[in-house]
């Protein structure tokens, strides 16, 4: 839901009319798994729209503003990455194998999106490849948290899952002629904040923005 | 001798005007590659670039709600609408590039403010119920507008019109759901999508373009089958159908002239303020800087994006044709 948030403030921003299409129809896929995932656990607007900050579990790496286009697109690859991969393993799971199984086609479109575009940047100009350089230092420190376990998804191996975003990961930025980066992978306090309720500054200002109009309104049905 | 050419000439030419006239009254479809009179061509591509530019300008004042849609259901839908226009603008610019222009030669028309796109986009939107207003009333007009063009004589745009229409269609009826959820919800609830509507109504009805006596494309837009209808006989048409699907929402139209006359068997209603709409068209309405400012804002920071692809790209072919050479050699 985070991520789909923060890909749809890209709409009347892209760089070509193909991205205005293709962001929104990541952000729409997006929502559509965050729908599913709320309504399993609760009333999905309440969840959404009356949670404070600390309640929220996710990811910090999601709530990263999408900064420019280079940036947005590396998060999106390390993330669709991990997302592809944890429905994969999912998919027979007696709680979420239903929705992953559809999800892991869309996330599929995602990663595949990603990476054409990582290709692109990175092995485009001096410029392009500096910036997504830059995204991939900047974002890199959040991606340790991903691979945390998580309660109730015991049917996951995180190591081997840890191991296959790395290998899929590092292939794709060699490619593009990027670095992996070196730093630490361990978010912004530690790996696991986010799934703790500890995040980033920058997420309750977008928290604002998005629960203000449901807020105002206590008990009306929109 | 040069006259004896440009007698030639104009006997070709006579004769090309000749079928192309009979086709057009034959109902016949005009195609890329026929024969079609300059001034044909240029209307055409005017108002296809004015209609995709449109489609582009328009997701700004939705999308100014995305972030701030108060349900997720909502959000989705929104998030979808603004999703179409993107896709209905890439239809249409492809449509007009059929024409022998460029996209990117239009964007930069549209950036230099050479050419226009639909007044009604030059109006903030300012609650959440302006975005089932604009579903409604705006989704609608150009729906009135728009189902005439699908039988437009040239072929492209009007195919590009059937799927843009059953699209809007779709956006039309989620705008009034909008609405009359609002409509029937709280007081404060009611209280908004009532002052969206008084916001919106007039602008919708302007959006049908000038009277028919000061309509300067309209006469000749009829005759080539680009037009259907003159601007009146759609505004009419678009209140008629206006009128009791308001009633419908429990809401007013902030018109005090507007009723049922029984004699036309349509409805009166009052004066268009015409210098509010020359005004917005001139670039002095409430948001027409703030539109072409951040379209003209995304695109120049999206240059580096373009120039990324395109020097990728360019790699990328030269790579694989040395490639293809080097295993055409051996």
């Amino acid at each position: 839901m985070v991520l789909s948030h923060r890909l749809a403030q890209w709409a009347g921003h892209a760089p070509v009319l193909e991205e205005e299409v293709a962001l929104a129809n990541i952000a729409l896929d997006l929502l559509g798994q965050a729908r599913v995932l709320l309504s399993m656990a609760g009333d999905e607007d309440e969840l959404a729209y009356l949670r404070e900050e600390r309640a929220f579990r996710n990811l910090q790496l999601v709530e990263q503003p999408n900064g420019d286009f280079a940036h947005t697109i590396v998060r999106q690859l390390l993330f669709s990455t991990y997302q592809r991969f944890l429905y994969e393993a999912l998919a027979g799971d007696q709680v979420f194998g239903p929705l992953a199984a559809k999800a892991v086609k869309e996330v599929a479109y995602h990663q595949d999106h990603a990476e054409q575009w990582t290709l692109r940047l990175g092995d485009g100009t001096d410029e392009s490849q500096a910036r997504m350089q830059r995204g991939l230092d900047a974002l890199w420190r959040y991606t340790g948290e991903m691979f945390r376990p998580v309660d109730g998804l015991e049917s996951v191996d995180w190591q081997k899952l840890e191991a296959r975003w790395l290998s899929s990961v590092t292939a794709v930025i060699e490619r593009a002629t990027l670095r992996v980066p070196e730093g630490p992978r361990t978010g912004a306090w530690t790996a696991g904040a986010g799934r703790e309720g500890l995040h980033t500054e920058p997420f309750g200002r977008m928290l604002a923005e998005m629960q203000h109009l449901h807020r105002s309104h206590p008990g009306a049905s929109w | 001798m040069a006259t004896v050419t440009d007698a030639g000439q104009t006997a070709v030419d006579a004769a090309r005007t000749a079928v192309f006239d009979a086709a057009v009254a034959a109902d016949e479809r005009i195609e890329p590659r026929d024969w079609m009179p300059d001034a044909y061509r240029a209307t055409l591509v005017r108002q296809i670039a004015q209609h995709a530019h449109s489609e582009i300008i328009g997701m700004q004042p939705e999308a100014n709600w995305i972030t701030r849609a108060p349900s997720l259901r909502r959000k989705a839908i929104l998030i979808a609408k603004v999703q179409d226009e993107a896709g209905h603008g890439l239809y249409l610019y492809s449509a007009a590039e059929t024409l022998g222009t460029s996209r990117e030669e239009l964007l930069d028309k549209l950036h230099a403010g050479r050419q226009k796109y639909s007044s009604i986009f030059n109006y903030p939107t300012l609650t959440w119920a302006d975005v089932g207003a604009i579903g409604w009333l705006v989704d609608g007009a150009a729906i009135t507008n728009q189902v005439p063009i699908c039988r437009c004589s040239y072929g492209p745009y009007a195919r590009a019109m059937v799927r843009i229409c059953k699209e809007e269609s779709f956006h039309q009826r989620q705008g009034f759901e909008l609405l009359l959820t609002l409509s029937r919800g709280t007081e404060a609830q009611h209280a908004m999508a009532q002052d969206a509507v008084n916001r919106w109504w007039w602008p919708s009805l302007m959006m049908f373009g000038p009277p028919d006596d000061e309509s300067s494309h309209s006469a000749q837009s009829m005759a080539w089958k680009i037009k259907r209808h003159s601007n009146d006989e759609l505004r009419q048409r678009f209140v008629d159908i206006a009128v009791p699907q308001a009633e419908a929402l429990g809401l007013t139209l902030p018109d005090p002239d507007l009723r049922w006359n029984e004699e036309r068997g349509q409805h009166d209603f009052g004066a268009i303020d015409w210098s509010e709409f020359w005004d917005v068209l001139k670039g002095n309405g409430p948001c027409n800087e703030q539109r072409i400012t951040q379209r003209r804002t995304a695109h120049e920071e999206g240059a580096w994006v373009r120039d990324a692809a395109a020097a990728h790209a360019a790699k990328h072919t030269t790579a694989r044709s040395a490639q293809n050479e080097q295993e055409a050699t051996a």
